[in-house]
C-alpha cells in the first residue's frame, strides 16, 4: 500500500475524524479537573483595567 | 454644564498602566471615531436606497446615483467600514486587557492599519460609484483593491496574533479565540474568493478564475462565511468581552463558551450552499448546506444562552443601564436571526423565501439587531474609557437611542416579512387554467407600501445613530447632562434584612 492510497482511505473517513476531534474538545471542556482553570479564565476580563498615569 | 474629566489636566496622550504594561489607546480612539462616522454614512446610504426602491425618481437619472451602484456602497459601508472599524477597535482594545500586554507592533502599526484600512474603504466606495465591480456580493472591489486589502489584513493578523503570542496571561481568553477565528477565516475567504485574472496590468477589470456553478459556490462559500466569521464570530468576540465587563460578572459558563466556539467553527464553514437551492448546484451539495445550517441552531443558541444568562442574578441592570440593554438585546436578536436563518435554509421554506424581501428582512434583523446593537453597546462603553471621562454625557439619551432604533428595526423586519411572503406567494400563484396569476410588475406594485414602511424604519434607525453621535461628542468634551438618574432599587431581601 503506497502513501497515496493510505491518504485516500483516511480521507474517506473524514466525518469520523472530525467527530472524534469534536468529541475530544467536548471531553476537554467538560473534564472535571479543568473546572478550576476555566473558572479562573472566566475572571480574566474582570481583572484590573490599569491605572491612568 | 459641569465638567466630568477625571483629572482636569489629563491629556489624551497619557496611557493606562497595569503593573508595568502600558496599553495602546491612541489608534483605538481613531477606530472608534471612524466606526461612528461610517455607521452614520452607511445607515444614511441604506435609507436613501430604501427610498429609491419606494420612489424610483430618486435614482436621479444619473448612473452614479443609481440603485445598482449605491447598493454596494451601503453594504460595504455598514459591514466593512462600520462593522470593520468596530471590530478593529474592540479586538485591539480587549486583546491588550485579556492578555495584559500592549499591542504587538505598537501604536505605529495600529495607526498604519487604521489609515490604510480606511483609505481602502474610500477607494472601494469610489470605485463602485464609478461603475467598477466584480459583481460578487460583499466582494465587489476589483482585483487591485483586493490586493491592497490583503496586505492590510495580514498586518492586522500579525498585530493581533502577535499580541496573543506575547501575552502575560497564561490562558487565551475565549473572546480572543473568536477574534482569531474571525481574522484568519476572513483572510482565507478573501483570498479564496478573489482569485481573478486581470484583463490588463493597469486596468481595473478582471474575471474570476473559476466559472459557472463552481464560481457561484465559491462566492457563497465566501458570502455565507463572511456572515459567519465577520458578522458572527467577530462580534461574538465583542460579546464575550463587553457583556461580562459591563455587567461586572463573569460569563455564565466558560465551558459552554468553549463548546460554543468549536461547534460554531466546525459547522459554519459548510452552510454556504443554502444560498444556491434549486440552482444547477448538485442536489447533494444543497442538502449538505441545508443540514449544516439546521445544525447551526445548536451552537448559536448555546452562545445566546451564554450571553444572556451572564446577567443571571443582575437582571435589574437591564432597567437601569441602557448600555447593557443594547448589549443584551443584541444577543436576543442574535438568537432570533439564528433561528430564522436555519428555517429559511430548509429547501421547501427557501422555495418560498428565496429572492424575496424576506431574505432582506432576515439580514437586517441580524445586521441591525445583532451587529449594530452590540456595536453601539461596545462604543458607549469605550468612549468614556478612551476619552478618560467618568461617565457618558447622558444615559437617558442612550435609552432614547435604544427605543428609536428598536422601533426602526421592528418596522423594517415586519414590513419585509409581509412583503417577502406576499411576493413569494404571488410569484407562485396559478389560476385555474394553469397560467401565472400575477405579472411581475403587479408584485412590484403590491410591495410599494411596505417599501415606504421599511424606509421609515431606516429613518428611525439613522435618527437613533445621530442621537448617539451627539451623546458621544458631548461625552468626549467632558460634559454631563443634568437629568433624572437611573435609580438602582435595592433587592427586597436586602431591604428586609436592613
Amino acid at each position: 500500500m503506497d502513501l497515496d492510497s493510505i491518504t485516500v482511505m483516511l480521507r474517506s473517513f473524514w466525518t469520523v475524524w472530525l467527530m472524534l476531534l469534536l468529541t475530544g474538545i467536548l471531553v476537554y471542556a467538560m473534564w472535571p479537573g479543568n473546572r478550576r482553570t476555566f473558572d479562573d479564565a472566566a475572571q480574566i476580563p474582570l481583572k484590573d483595567d490599569g491605572q491612568e498615569l | 454644564m459641569t465638567s466630568a474629566t477625571l483629572t482636569s489636566g489629563a491629556t489624551l496622550g497619557s496611557q493606562r498602566v497595569s503593573e508595568d504594561v502600558r496599553y495602546n489607546e491612541d489608534a483605538i480612539r481613531l477606530f472608534v471615531i471612524a466606526a461612528v462616522f461610517w455607521g452614520v454614512v452607511g445607515f444614511l446610504a441604506g435609507t436613501f436606497i430604501a427610498l429609491q426602491l419606494a420612489f424610483p425618481a430618486l435614482n436621479l437619472g444619473l448612473e452614479w446615483t443609481s440603485f445598482g451602484r449605491l447598493r454596494p456602497v451601503h453594504t460595504s459601508a455598514v459591514i466593512f467600514a462600520f462593522g470593520g472599524n468596530v471590530l478593529l477597535a474592540t479586538s485591539l482594545y480587549s486583546v491588550q486587557r485579556t492578555c495584559r500586554q500592549h499591542l504587538f507592533g505598537g501604536e505605529g502599526l495600529a495607526k498604519f492599519i487604521f489609515w490604510n484600512y480606511n483609505i481602502f474603504i474610500v477607494l472601494a466606495a469610489l470605485s463602485y460609484v464609478l461603475g467598477f465591480t466584480q459583481g460578487k456580493e460583499y466582494a465587489e472591489p476589483e482585483w487591485i483593491l483586493d490586493l491592497y486589502l490583503t496586505v492590510v489584513w495580514v498586518l492586522y493578523a500579525v498585530q493581533f496574533i502577535g499580541t496573543v503570542m506575547t501575552r502575560r496571561e497564561s490562558h487565551i481568553y475565549v473572546a480572543n479565540w473568536f477574534f482569531m477565528a474571525f481574522i484568519l477565516t476572513v483572510a482565507i475567504l478573501h483570498i479564496g474568493n478573489n482569485v481573478n485574472v486581470p484583463v490588463s496590468l493597469f486596468g481595473m477589470k478582471s474575471y474570476t478564475y473559476v466559472s459557472g456553478v463552481q464560481s457561484a459556490m465559491v462566492q457563497w462559500w465566501y458570502g455565507h462565511n463572511a456572515v459567519g466569521f465577520f458578522l458572527t464570530a467577530g462580534f461574538l468576540g465583542i460579546m464575550y468581552y463587553f457583556v461580562p465587563k459591563r455587567a461586572e460578572r463573569p460569563v455564565y459558563s466558560y465551558r459552554l463558551s468553549i463548546v460554543h466556539f468549536w461547534t460554531l467553527i466546525f459547522l459554519y464553514i459548510w452552510a454556504g450552499p443554502h444560498h444556491l437551492h434549486y440552482t444547477s448546484l448538485p442536489d447533494w451539495a444543497q442538502t449538505l448546506g441545508m443540514t449544516f445550517s439546521v445544525m447551526l441552531w445548536m451552537p448559536s443558541w448555546g452562545g445566546m444562552i451564554n450571553g444572556i444568562m451572564t446577567l443571571s442574578g443582575a437582571w435589574d441592570k437591564l432597567r437601569t443601564d441602557p448600555v447593557l440593554r443594547f448589549l443584551v438585546t443584541s444577543v436576543a436578536f442574535y438568537g432570533m436571526s439564528t433561528f430564522e436563518g436555519p428555517l429559511m435554509s430548509v429547501k421547501p421554506v427557501n422555495a418560498l423565501s428565496h429572492y424575496t424581501d424576506w431574505t432582506v428582512g432576515h439580514v437586517h434583523s441580524g445586521a441591525l439587531g445583532w451587529v449594530a446593537f452590540i456595536s453601539f453597546g461596545a462604543i458607549y462603553y469605550l468612549v468614556p474609557v478612551l476619552w478618560k471621562r467618568s461617565q457618558l454625557y447622558s444615559l437617558r439619551l442612550v435609552s432614547y437611542h435604544f427605543w428609536t432604533a428598536t422601533i426602526g428595526i421592528v418596522l423594517y423586519i415586519t414590513a419585509m416579512w409581509v412583503s417577502g411572503i406576499m411576493q413569494g406567494l404571488m410569484w407562485r400563484a396559478y389560476d385555474n387554467l394553469g397560467f401565472l396569476q400575477y405579472s411581475f410588475v403587479e408584485t412590484v406594485a403590491a410591495m410599494h407600501p411596505f417599501y415606504v414602511i421599511r424606509a421609515m424604519g431606516g429613518v428611525l434607525f439613522v435618527t437613533g445613530a445621530l442621537i448617539m453621535v451627539y451623546n458621544l461628542w458631548r461625552t468626549a468634551k467632558g460634559d454631563v447632562r443634568i437629568e433624572k438618574p437611573y435609580v438602582t432599587t435595592p433587592h427586597k431581601a436586602t431591604v428586609g434584612a436592613a
